[in-house]
């Protein structure tokens, strides 16, 4: 094991506690959105970082190549991205509707509210 | 070259935590998204980057600026500091970083995920499906159902997203009376 041969695991491990420190610390709602995507596209990198093969190709098949990466990574990250931009979509509705309600996209606005109600 | 892209990544990130402005919070987002596009694109995987930039980098960063525009785009100072969410990010990042030390290194072709599943694909993906992008015959073909359960997913957020925006636009309407 060398910093070389690890690099991109520790990149994805800082991109996913950064992410998850967003959506804890801050209390700001598109924020957390913001810091639940970079967890989110973390994984990505999780994913798809080991199955690249130094020398190898994009997984199309042509009679010029032997060596390809990894295609299955790449169909689970496909489906996820889709899933997580629907996510993101639901998330940021819920965000206006708690604009409307309480006028406010700061949690300790909204919780100082309701304890007040 | 990946390692430089993954540092960039790296400090888009920091800049993301640090800065308060949530306009520029978000265009940093829409970079951190076109820098994760080239790595997967650097890393061989050229359909998941074309979707992470139409995707992540395009339809997010939209979504994200409409909702600015209909709430408000300076975060508030923080009411207490962040110590214990920091001790807590600190120490799973610890745990993860001690998780790695006992995985295959980068590009390793003895690896077991190269050597179990994957190589069937490739070599007889072509013969039965008749596509030549293996990642199109397992999306499409060999795990079609798991696809249709996607745009299931996707279709019940939108329903989700009419739902809760429907409420406001019918609210708005009767205001003005």
């Amino acid at each position: 094991m060398t910093v070389a041969s690890h690099y991109s695991y520790w990149v994805t491990i800082f991109l996913a506690v950064a992410g998850l420190y967003i959506v804890i610390a801050r209390g700001n709602l598109v924020k957390k959105l913001v810091g639940l995507s970079i967890f989110q596209t973390s994984v990505y990198l999780l994913y798809i970082a080991p199955g690249k093969l130094i020398g190898g190709t994009a997984p199309i098949v042509s009679s010029e190549f032997q060596v390809y990466s990894n295609p299955l990574p790449h169909v689970l990250i496909l489906t996820a991205i889709v899933v997580g931009v629907a996510t993101l979509a639901l998330g940021l509705a819920l965000v206006v509707r708690l604009k409307e309600a309480y006028g406010s996209i700061e949690e300790d606005e909204i919780l100082a509210q309701d304890r007040d109600a | 070259m990946i390692s430089v892209l993954l540092t960039l990544m790296a400090i888009a990130t920091t800049a993301i935590i640090v800065q308060r402005n949530l306009f520029a919070v978000v265009i940093l987002f829409g970079i951190y998204s076109f820098l994760m596009a080239t790595v997967l694109v650097a890393l061989d995987a050229v359909d998941v980057g074309m979707t992470e930039a139409s995707v992540g980098a395009g339809i997010s960063t939209v979504l994200f600026l409409g909702v600015l525009y209909l709430t408000r785009s300076e975060e508030m100072k923080p009411m207490h500091r962040p110590l214990l969410p920091l001790a807590f990010a600190l120490a799973t990042g610890f745990m993860l970083v001690y998780g790695t030390l006992g995985l295959p290194a980068f590009s390793d072709p003895d690896a077991p995920m190269h050597r179990h599943v994957a190589p069937r694909y490739i070599n007889e993906g072509l013969r039965e499906t008749g596509v030549p992008n293996i990642v199109t015959a397992v999306l499409a073909s060999y795990r079609g159902y798991d696809t249709l359960g996607e745009t299931t997913v996707v279709f019940t957020a939108g329903i989700g997203v009419i739902a809760l925006m429907r409420r406001i636009r019918r609210r708005r309407r009767e205001q003005p009376k």
